[in-house]
């Protein structure tokens, strides 16, 4: 069996690469959120709490506007429930631990760390063996408080003219590269930004991402079960 | 709501849908069925930023005439599916964006 800090040093090692688009994720989310009025120190609390990319990009998009709280904290939550798909998926590496130790695991449970570690996790049977996913998560938390650090001392110096808000849809359209090989995403796709976009001035309380998720999960749902019958 | 109050909802949020599969589940509480929707919700939910943040303009109005958000989305878009890279995507995408803005 490997010792804990080799364990903790493979983790670091092997999310490393998944770190180089973490690097302008943090500084447009550091930037952009000085830029809507948030606080130097408001702006620091969001990564140190919720240590979430898209979540705090969704608080900063929907916050600028003017979406009401309870929509806000609602679309934060559909955007995690991914989460609970991670958590389901290693909970099982877990299970044997002590409380402190979910308690302090679930705070790495990222989509980078889960990503290198869920395979680790599978080939590996050590007990140490969730160190991998510590080290994972905590490179990237060191990644992401340093960036967004550095975007809130870019952020005064950037002129609004550079349009630098357009990185948000970017962002994401990064996120969903993948997708966009597959067809069933891709019809999601079309119809959850359909759905948005429609419904931006109808639905109520800027709730249209919440709406629009629903109905491209709905949508997931129909194809993949006629998929099944086929 | 605060600023503050908001920032800690939308973390405490944010914590516990990583929690609670971790502490709560025994065994396989997910069928495959269920996985599979949910390694859906990224492209059901993105979407929903990506377009209103591309067609709508800052007055709250669909625009799409005069919009050099969505070529620039649009080359973003190809160059992401070709090089599968995160970092060529986004910037592929602002390097268009300031190019139609500035230049054109």
């Amino acid at each position: 069996m490997k010792s804990n800090f080799k364990v903790f040093l493979k983790g670091i090692i092997d999310v490393s690469p998944l770190m180089i688009p973490v690097v302008p994720f943090g500084l447009i989310f550091g930037v952009l959120a000085i830029d809507i009025g948030f606080t130097p120190i408001e702006t620091m609390a969001m990564s140190l709490i919720i240590f979430g990319g898209a979540s705090q990009i969704v608080l900063l998009q929907l916050f600028s506007g003017g979406a009401s709280s309870l929509v806000i904290i609602s679309s934060v939550g559909a955007v995690n429930s991914r989460h609970l798909l991670y958590g389901a998926v290693v909970s099982e590496h877990l299970s044997d631990l002590k409380l402190i130790w979910k308690i302090i695991i679930s705070y790495f449970l990222i989509d980078q760390a889960f990503a290198i570690s869920n395979e680790y996790l599978k080939k590996n049977k050590d007990n140490n063996r969730y160190f991998h996913l510590v080290g994972g998560g905590a490179t990237c938390w060191v990644i992401w408080q340093s960036t967004t650090f550095l975007g809130i001392i870019l952020g005064a110096a950037i002129p609004e003219k550079l349009g630098l808000s357009f990185a948000v849809p970017l962002t994401f359209l990064a996120l969903l590269v993948n997708d966009f090989r597959k067809f069933i995403n891709v019809i999601v796709i079309i119809i959850s930004g359909l759905v948005a976009t429609l419904g931006y001035n109808y639905i109520p309380f800027r709730a249209y991402v919440i709406v629009a998720a629903l109905a491209g999960l709905f949508t997931a749902m129909i194809l993949t079960t006629k998929n099944k019958k086929v | 709501m605060s600023n503050w109050a908001l920032i800690l909802y939308c973390g405490l949020i944010t914590y516990l849908t990583r929690f609670s599969m971790i502490a709560l589940i025994k065994k396989e509480m997910f069928n495959d069925r269920i996985r599979k929707i949910l390694s859906f919700v990224p492209s059901a939910i993105f979407p929903a930023i990506i377009f209103p943040a591309i067609f709508i303009n800052d007055k709250g109005l669909f625009q799409i005439e005069d919009n050099p958000k969505i070529l620039a989305a649009i080359i973003a878009m190809i160059i992401g599916i070709f090089s599968r890279s995160i970092i060529a995507t986004i910037f592929s995408g602002l390097a268009s964006y300031w190019f139609l803005i500035f230049v054109v």
